[in-house]
């Protein structure tokens, strides 16, 4: 990583990476958040053309339940790890997928990262169902259209798709799909349930204006 | 984009140094997949950090990829990106999808991504 190694070994490209063309010009996001271990690593590394790479962003937020009598403590400093990877989808789009916790604390970050998001995946592992909960209430609270998807862990298959979305209380417009992560065209078959959902979405709009 | 009440004050050491002391009021509105792409080459006495970015985004780099290769919380390369903006060694190509949460892409963007994802 350090940019004096990769000179040395005469890259013109630091840790060599792999660039895009230059004919790119137009980021796309998609976000897949879920609890820990979930398979959200998994996911991203299986259609992404490059390796997974982690960044972060730390915000912090004064007066959140201050008492004001205490002239100190009055902030809160919230850094979100969170890991991504990336398909080129023609010689100008490129589609950026996140990797992105879904505890509590990121959500205070979600519209400063993930603003202009085109949908997200809820990826769901049966044997921790809470863990789904928040994340949708999340994405119906920010009005992120999203999709879910059971990643197919043992023992997952016990239960219908039928029985899981009773449990997430999931309405009937959002598309539920089993996956398995580590697999590439199951991945992509999810990337392509929420961008079809999300056509259907777009075109019942631009029916009804 | 930034959630209104909030005030940035990151890892302070680290900030200060690799920005001069400043702060989010300088961040522009650069998205996480904001491509940039060099129009120069470094230039002598050009602080290390521009020096990298510039190297990198001979080939378009979004903001995200700079944060992840510079090891830097992604505010923090959103500055050093607008400083390069600022003095035109870099240009920026922002990402066309609509900000807003409730608005959606039309039929025919999202027709693209369709089928670049079935081509993978
Ligand atoms: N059986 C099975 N295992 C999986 C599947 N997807 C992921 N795993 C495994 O589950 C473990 C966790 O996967 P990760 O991709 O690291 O999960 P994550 O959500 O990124 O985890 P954190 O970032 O730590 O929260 C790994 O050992 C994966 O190999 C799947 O579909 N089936
Ligand atoms: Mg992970």
């Amino acid at each position: 990583m350090d940019s004096t190694i990769s000179e040395a070994h005469g890259r013109a490209d630091p840790a060599g990476r792999t660039p895009l063309r230059s004919t790119a010009t137009d980021g796309l996001k998609i976000v897949v958040v879920g609890g820990f271990g979930v398979g959200k690593t998994t996911m991203v590394r299986s259609v992404s053309e490059i390796r997974p790479l982690n960044t972060e962003e730390t915000m912090t937020q004064a007066g959140v339940g201050v008492d004001h009598n205490t002239a100190v403590t009055d902030k809160t400093t919230t850094t979100v790890a969170f890991d991504f990877g990336r398909i080129s989808l023609n010689e100008e789009m490129i589609l950026y997928l996140f990797g992105a916790p879904g505890q509590e604390r990121f959500w205070f970050l979600w519209d400063r990262l993930f603003a202009g998001t085109l949908g997200a995946v809820v990826l769901v592992d049966t044997r921790r169902i809470e863990d789904s909960w928040y994340a949708i209430d999340r994405l119906e609270h920010h009005g992120t259209p999203f999709i879910v998807a059971r990643n197919n862990f043992p023992g997952s298959e016990e239960h219908s798709l039928g029985e899981l979305r009773e449990a997430l209380t999931l309405s009937r417009d959002v598309p539920l799909v089993d996956c398995d992560a580590r697999v590439r065209e199951s991945s992509k078959r999810v990337l392509i349930t929420l961008v079809d959902h999300l056509y259907a979405l777009s075109t019942a709009r631009e029916t009804v204006s | 984009m930034m959630i209104r009440e909030a005030v940035d004050s990151e890892d302070p050491d680290r900030l200060y140094t690799v920005t001069g002391g400043r702060s989010r009021a300088d961040e522009p509105d650069l998205d996480l997949v904001t491509l940039i792409v060099s129009e120069t080459d470094p230039v002598p006495g050009m602080q290390s950090e521009h020096v990298r970015i510039l190297r990198t985004c001979r080939y378009p780099t979004a903001v995200v990829e700079l944060a992840s290769e510079l090891n830097l919380p992604v505010s923090v390369v959103k500055i050093l990106v607008s400083d390069l903006l600022g003095s035109g060694h870099v240009s920026a190509r922002h990402p066309s999808s609509p900000r807003a949460s409730a608005q959606l892409p039309d039929a025919a963007f999202l027709k693209k991504v369709l089928v670049g994802l079935h081509n993978l």
